[in-house]
């Protein structure tokens, strides 16, 4: 139960980047490892991109694109509203930031499958 | 809407470990919270403790927690925010409670000294009148945060007040740009120093819960945004 | 650092990594087309100026941004203050630096 003076959105838009934040921050360090693995050559990266191609990591890995995403639109959103002059329909930036996301994260679904 | 024209309310008692206490209250036709604050302490808890001064929407002294949100009292409508016939009504969030529904604000204005939010005249009496244009921006800046009445409902509704004891808050640093902005005013570069640093204009988050909130249609976040980029100018200058 | 400084690092990083995310998700939905192999992606990257500069640039923009960040976090939902926090994120942001130049070194050499 959100607590009531929470329940706008541009609340949700902070929550969503700080909680996309927060998981891209603990994803990089396996990210490089699993790169890392290329020092191997390739047959250890493949050996390691292998493990990626089950249909539950697909799906993590558009979650992760759409964390990605998300959180560059909603931040370009935060660094115009902080270095421009302040302009109205923030929570419409804010959707619109959203929106962006999940289709960046389809666009990606779609090519990998 | 209610049972038998009643509201079911809930009005905390005590200090910061009281309780809430359930009275029941006539729901009457246009009945402002402020309202039924009054009718328990007259009819049912004479020892209920809340402040008020002007009871018209001018003066910002009756600002409360109503449904978990902060507003203030006598210009919310019990038909608006209670259309169960439940009312919840507890002191303002993020300031320490004296008793029942009245808070200390003395944290509150302190943040506000903290912030430099006095005005440093830099003439006398004997200068000529300064001429300053209502359409310059920075007076633009000025005229849209100037209306603050210290009502501390928007400090009630940060939550990065909540999280850091130490952040000044959106009503000392919207003054704080409205000073900044003041093109009579002596003290700007203290104050810049004053509201960039620990606790100062860079934690704010531009959840914009305050904007939202205040009964003045102010936007702290604006403000704050304000402070940042003359923070930041001045952090590249070598002077932060 | 003063809390100015480090608000203009993790907005500068910022500003750096907004068109290094754009080409890094365009690339990922473009070059994951029909499978993801070590030999396609090394072809890429391989003995080459270009995807270092780009990956080593990415790496050192997002340990500096994902380091603040944290710090932020840290702070707000743990309480985390003074010296402890500094050394914390400075921790942070040297690990993020280490294990990307290394993968990055992993993928061009």
């Amino acid at each position: 139960m959100i607590r009531p003076h929470r329940n706008h959105p541009l609340w949700w838009a902070f929550a969503v980047h700080r909680l996309s934040g927060v998981a891209l921050a603990l994803f990089l360090p396996l990210h490089f490892l699993l790169l890392g693995q290329a020092l191997g050559g390739a047959a250890a990266l493949d050996t390691a991109l292998a493990w990626t191609e089950g249909g539950a990591v697909k799906a993590a890995e558009m979650g992760l694109v759409f964390l990605l995403a998300v959180h560059l639109f909603g931040g370009l959103r935060l660094l115009a509203l902080e270095f421009l002059p302040w302009r109205h329909g923030q929570a419409s930036l804010a959707a619109l930031a959203g929106g962006g996301a999940f289709v960046a994260a389809f666009a990606f679904l779609f090519n990998a499958l | 809407m209610t049972n038998g024209g009643t509201l079911a309310v809930r009005i905390w008692k005590g200090d910061a470990k009281g309780a809430l206490r359930a009275f029941t209250v006539p729901h009457r036709p246009i009945q402002s919270v402020l309202d039924v604050v009054t009718w328990v302490q007259r009819n049912l808890d004479p020892g209920l403790a809340y402040r008020f001064a002007c009871r018209v929407g001018m003066c910002g002294s009756c600002a409360m927690t109503v449904n978990g949100i902060p507003r203030w009292t006598c210009r919310t409508r019990v038909s608006k925010v209670a259309q169960d016939g439940r009312l919840t009504i507890e002191p303002l969030r993020n300031l320490p409670v004296i008793r029942d529904l009245a808070c200390d604000m003395r944290p509150f204005f302190e943040k506000w000294r903290a912030a430099r939010g006095r005005f440093a005249p830099t003439g006398t009496r004997a200068d000529p009148l300064p001429r300053l244009a209502p359409d310059s921006p920075g007076r633009r800046a000025v005229d849209a945060g100037i209306e603050c009445i210290n009502c501390a409902i928007c400090h009630a509704g940060c939550d990065v007040v909540a999280w850091r004891p130490d952040y000044l808050g959106p009503a000392a640093l919207n003054r704080a740009w409205t000073l900044q902005n003041d093109a009579r005013d002596g003290d700007r570069a203290a104050r810049l120093q004053a509201v960039a640093g620990d606790g100062g204009c860079t934690c704010c988050h531009s959840q914009q819960t305050c904007a939202r909130l205040c009964p003045k249609g102010l936007n702290p976040t604006a403000a704050i945004a304000g402070l940042k980029r003359a923070a930041f100018a001045a952090a590249l200058r070598g002077r932060p | 650092m003063g809390e100015a400084r480090l608000y203009v690092a993790q907005r500068v990083s910022a500003l750096i990594l907004a068109p290094l995310v754009l080409a890094h998700l365009g690339l990922i939905v473009i070059a994951v087309r029909g499978g993801l192999s070590a030999a396609e992606i090394l072809a890429r990257t391989h003995d080459s100026p270009l995807w270092a500069g780009f990956y080593g640039l990415f790496v050192v923009a997002a340990a500096v941004h994902g380091s603040i960040g944290l710090r932020a976090v840290a702070a707000e939902t743990l309480g985390w203050r003074g010296r402890g926090l500094e050394w914390a994120t400075l921790g942070v942001g040297l690990a993020f630096l280490a294990l990307g130049l290394g993968a990055v070194v992993a993928v061009i050499a």
